[in-house]
């Protein structure tokens, strides 16, 4: 028994009858491209929208920010030890005098950089590894599968521990790299498996009878199949990634001091959340937001490439 | 209907079903009636989507919760809709049981077949255990199982397709009931299976003396099985009437068209079919009128306004839905006066005789296997399963060669060979004259101009990711057209296979599945290949899609001087589109021949059982015509049985060979030897036989 989705069929789209599909008004008959039609249908859909602003908003205020006041993250303001928000602190004083506006926003730049580019760093290596370990088996896939296995035995925090003092004191591409190369591992056999079925979907028979290279179906033809799955995994690596770094942060294997981020701010706070909820509530509020726009442009980006969901049928 | 006769088995009027959807309501049944007396088989008739299977799941109360079941069903006596669900389950297994179509999925994985039959036994019946496990052995005989005590103890996964049915339709009669709903039984099989499993669907009737519903869209199948039929459309039944008065007098453009559009294997030449246009209505929102209006030759005014309810006909006991019934009765109308048969464009080439055109494509002695292999820490090759074991082939310019045979015979197999393009492990494969082995990558790419292939399955074909105008142009990528022609040239396929260039930025779920081969068909064009494959083209549509489909082929075909490799396990499907047959059986070609020797003069044992195994759409040919029933099923590709590889299944070494005829079969493989001029076998005792 099947559901009445699959039993009934779509209107026929024949001359005679108006089409109810493409009802998009007066629509150039010339063909749109992949990519016009996925923009095209993200725009239809406003909490993505939405979410897109709200990034906008919070990449603003990291960087125009700071620029509004004369507080610098590490200025200390002895006479206002944990004042509440007024015109010169905007945020607030937390307990050693440091303005809360200037260290919340240095964070925010600091966890933008490190959630944003470690989470896509981390979806990009599992995408490729799992996509050429299921496309191509044989040898290639013994080896990923090996590295797989042999990353995830490593206890990771214990390694980001020994080696962010190391080199994350120098900078902190190197934090980026290193959350990204411990925490790809489960996506990447997800994609495999995954791989490993949708490689025998006729569409990619057809493909590799046509001719096309083994790369380009895996481009083409593999990750967008598997494309909702790798926008809900960045979206989720964005929310992890940052909190990894607070963890690191916390323990002071992170972002180093006198350097701030979100974590380190947030970290610093707990304590005093009840008592003085200014010097925390920001750098919460503006994390949730983070987290929370990047998965609802996800979430928009999904439905605009999935031609199944509902927005393709407005 | 008329009540004359005393209360009938089943009474369903009035049945209405709808299912809640996110776009409004989806009414998939809109009022059915009939009835079912007491032994007699109704067939219900339909394409997918009219409302057939669903109405009589709601007869079963096993419709999900979110439809709304209106009307009345009565069996009995007993009115089923107020039952609640217990003492429905009562009812369910002992007065009305169901053989569902999918029997793999309709069987628990877990348990034995013959503990399950026991518990269908002991559900309904107080019986010990032993009893119940004695009876299931006892059904299992009846519905022809070998062996039944030792295969009660095996598990679903170690029958085939066509046991697993045996085991569903012995589970149905387990109880005795009154009556049986058959749900598609043998559309997931093969034809002889199929052909087998229908003789036992009579012996379960005749058992238990139970009436049938039998659910079918292939009305070959109904012209040798059913007493009445009752055609379904767009939720509603259409026409009702005897099964001879549907073959022999239809009164509804409806079935007049589902008559026209299927393929027969009976007919002499090779001609056109009749499509029905257009596509069955969305049950979403229908317009007012006859549903069927927009498809019909002969609509009138009223049919775009008034949906005509089903009346009386000219004939007795035969009921329409047809504001111009009684007119077609009055004027004898037959499905070829209302329906104007296709006139497909001779093909230029047929002029030149055969043996003057280029070889298109030829396979020499291919061979294909697979290793079968044990062990987890160190692996082993145990065995092999030789799926593709000698074949040879020619397809010339111009000409389609149908390779036919059931699955697991090796023709999937064989076309991927070809595909590849590669050297196969042993043998030859040239593709218009190069051979394959010893190509270097570039010049590989460069003869996929020439090759392309259509597939089976029209969703999974094509990439649901992926605009239709990027899957047409995929191709063209890949043999670096320029964009601009690329863009010139997805206009102009789509309008070849009969949708418009607008269609372009729209996805491949948008479509349905007639459309969507449509697609896959442009795509294999493309590049104006010399040869394309094709791989069950029409095996997933529906009759009414698939005649449209079979005639764009030869359409194409003529106009474009394509040479095709037609892959099917239809053989009236052959018979219409291939000029030349071969058939395969456990990896080897068994038989080949032009159409006209194949269908009219089939020698080898097993192309006749394959034939007679076809039920034919026309029900006194079809009472009058004795089959072949071969023994068993196919037997393994990895233990093909010495000798000839179909003595195991063979009529005639059974029947009509001595022993020493059948150790030559037992220990010589028959090679291809000829019957006539482009005509061989391979049997050591080929005689013609007719058997369509």
């Amino acid at each position: 028994m099947s559901t009445p989705q699959e039993i009934f069929e779509l209107p026929p789209a024949s001359v005679e009858t108006p089409d109810v599909v493409g009802a998009g008004g007066g629509q150039a008959p010339e063909a749109l491209s992949r990519g016009r039609l996925i923009l095209r249908r993200f725009l239809r859909r406003k909490s993505g929208v939405i979410g897109v602003c709200v990034l906008v908003a919070i990449f603003a205020l990291a960087f125009i920010g700071p620029h509004l006041t004369h507080w610098k993250y590490d200025d200390f303001d002895q006479s206002n030890i944990l004042a509440g928000p007024s015109g010169d602190h905007f945020f607030g004083v937390d307990e050693v005098g440091r303005d809360v506006y200037a260290r919340t926003l240095r964070g925010l730049q600091k966890s933008l950089f490190i959630g944003l580019f470690s989470a896509i760093i981390t979806t990009a290596i599992a995408a490729v590894a799992g996509s050429l370990a299921g496309y191509f088996g044989r040898f290639i896939d013994t080896t990923i599968v090996w590295i797989i296995d042999l990353l995830l035995v490593l206890p990771s925090f214990l390694i980001l521990a020994i080696l962010s003092p190391l080199l994350g004191g120098k900078t902190w591409w190197w934090l980026v790299i290193l959350l990204a190369i411990f925490s790809w591992m489960i996506t990447a056999r997800v994609i495999r498996g995954m791989t490993l079925s949708l490689r025998e979907r006729e569409y990619v028979s057809a493909a590799r009878f046509m001719g096309v290279p083994p790369l380009t179906i895996i481009r083409r033809h593999l990750l967008p199949n598997m494309a909702s799955i790798l926008i809900v995994d960045v979206t989720i690596n964005v929310g992890v990634t940052v909190l990894a770094e607070t963890g690191l942060s916390f323990f002071g294997f992170g972002v180093q001091p006198p350097d701030v981020s979100l974590g380190s701010v947030l970290g610093s706070a707990q304590g005093l959340a009840t008592t003085y909820p200014h010097v925390f509530l920001f750098g919460g509020g503006l994390l949730i937001a983070l987290v929370l726009s990047v998965s609802v442009i996800g979430d928009a980006l999904r439905d605009a490439i999935d031609p199944s969901s509902g927005s393709s049928k407005l | 209907m008329t009540t004359v006769e005393p209360t009938p088995l089943l009474q369903v009027s009035d049945l209405t079903v709808s299912f809640r959807s996110e776009s409004g309501a989806v009414n998939a049944v809109r009022g059915v009636s009939y009835t079912v007396q007491a032994g007699e088989t109704l067939a219900i008739v339909g394409e997918s989507g009219s409302g057939k299977s669903v109405s009589s799941l709601a007869v079963m109360g096993l419709l999900p919760a979110s439809a709304t079941v209106t009307g009345l069903i009565r069996f009995k006596g007993q009115d089923l809709l107020s039952l609640n669900d217990k003492r429905l389950s009562k009812l369910r297994g002992s007065g009305i049981s169901m053989v569902f179509q999918d029997p793999l999925s309709a069987l628990t994985p877990v348990y034995t077949i013959g503990d399950q039959i026991a518990e269908a036994v002991r559900i309904h019946q107080h019986v010990t255990k032993a009893q119940a496990a004695e009876r299931a052995v006892e059904l299992l005989d009846v519905v022809g199982i070998p062996n039944p005590k030792l295969r009660a103890a095996a598990f679903p996964h170690e029958f085939s397709g066509g046991m697993r049915q045996r085991a569903m339709i012995a589970m149905a009669i387990a109880n005795d009931p009154d009556l049986i709903i058959a749900d598609e039984p043998t559309t997931a099989l093969d034809v002889t299976i199929q052909a087998q499993i229908l003789e036992v669907l009579k012996k379960a009737k005749e058992v238990t003396n139970a009436a049938t519903v039998l659910i079918t869209h292939d009305l070959g199948v109904v012209a040798g099985f059913a007493d009445r039929v009752m055609v379904m459309y767009a939720g509603k039944a259409v026409e009702a009437a005897t099964v001879d008065d549907i073959f022999y007098a239809p009164r509804m453009p409806y079935t007049m068209g589902l008559l026209g559009s299927i393929p027969r294997m009976d007919v002499e030449e090779k001609q056109p079919l009749i499509p029905i246009e257009g596509t069955p209505p969305s049950l979403l929102n229908l317009p007012a009128g006859c549903p069927f209006a927009p498809r019909c030759p002969i609509v009138v005014e009223q049919c775009r306004t008034i949906e005509p309810s089903l009346d009386p006909t000219d004939r007795s006991e035969h009921f329409a839905a047809c504001h111009r019934s009684l007119e077609i009765g009055q004027r004898n109308w037959k499905p070829a006066d209302v329906y104007a048969r296709p006139v497909i464009p001779q093909d230029a080439i047929a002029a030149i005789p055969r043996e003057d055109r280029p070889v298109v494509l030829e396979l020499e002695d291919l061979h294909r296997s697979f290793p079968i292999r044990k062990g987890t820490v160190i692996r082993r090759t145990v065995g092999a399963v030789r799926a593709v074991d000698g074949v040879s082939l020619e397809v010339r310019e111009g000409e389609t060669l149908g390779l036919v045979g059931e699955s697991g015979c090796g023709k999937t197999t064989t076309i991927m060979e070809i595909m590849n393009l590669l050297k196969p492990e042993q043998g030859r494969i040239v593709v218009l004259g190069n051979d394959t082995n010893g190509l270097s990558a570039d010049s590989r790419r460069r003869m996929r101009r020439d090759i392309s292939i259509v597939f089976q399955d029209p969703m999974a074909s094509l990439d649901p990711r992926m605009p239709i105008g990027d899957i047409l142009a995929e191709p063209m990528w890949v043999q670096k057209y320029s964009n601009a022609k690329i863009r010139e040239r997805t206009g102009e396929l789509l309008k070849m296979v009969g949708l418009s260039p607008e269609h372009a930025s729209r996805y491949p779920a948008e479509f349905s599945g007639g459309q969507r081969q449509r697609i896959g068909i442009a795509r294999a064009l493309a590049l104006d290949p010399k040869l394309v494959v094709l791989d069950e083209p029409v095996s997933a549509l529906d009759v009414s899609i698939q005649a449209g489909v079979i005639n764009l082929l030869d359409e194409l075909k003529a106009r474009m001087g394509l040479s095709y490799l037609f892959v099917a396990h239809d053989l009236s499907v052959v018979r219409h589109i291939a000029d030349r047959v071969a058939v395969m059986y456990l990896g080897r070609v068994v038989e080949v021949g032009t159409s006209k020797d194949i269908f009219d003069r089939p020698s080898h044992p097993y192309t006749q059982a394959l034939l007679s195994a076809i039920p034919l759409p026309d029900p006194e040919k079809e009472r009058s015509r004795e089959r072949i029933l071969l023994r068993g099923d196919l037997p393994s590709p990895s233990d093909i049985p010495s000798g000839c590889r179909f003595s195991s299944r063979c009529f005639v070494f059974a029947e009509q060979l001595d022993a020493e005829q059948r150790n030559k079969c037992k220990e010589q493989d028959p090679g291809l030897y000829p019957m006539a001029d482009g005509h061989h076998a391979a049997c050591h005792f080929a005689t013609v036989r007719e058997v369509v």
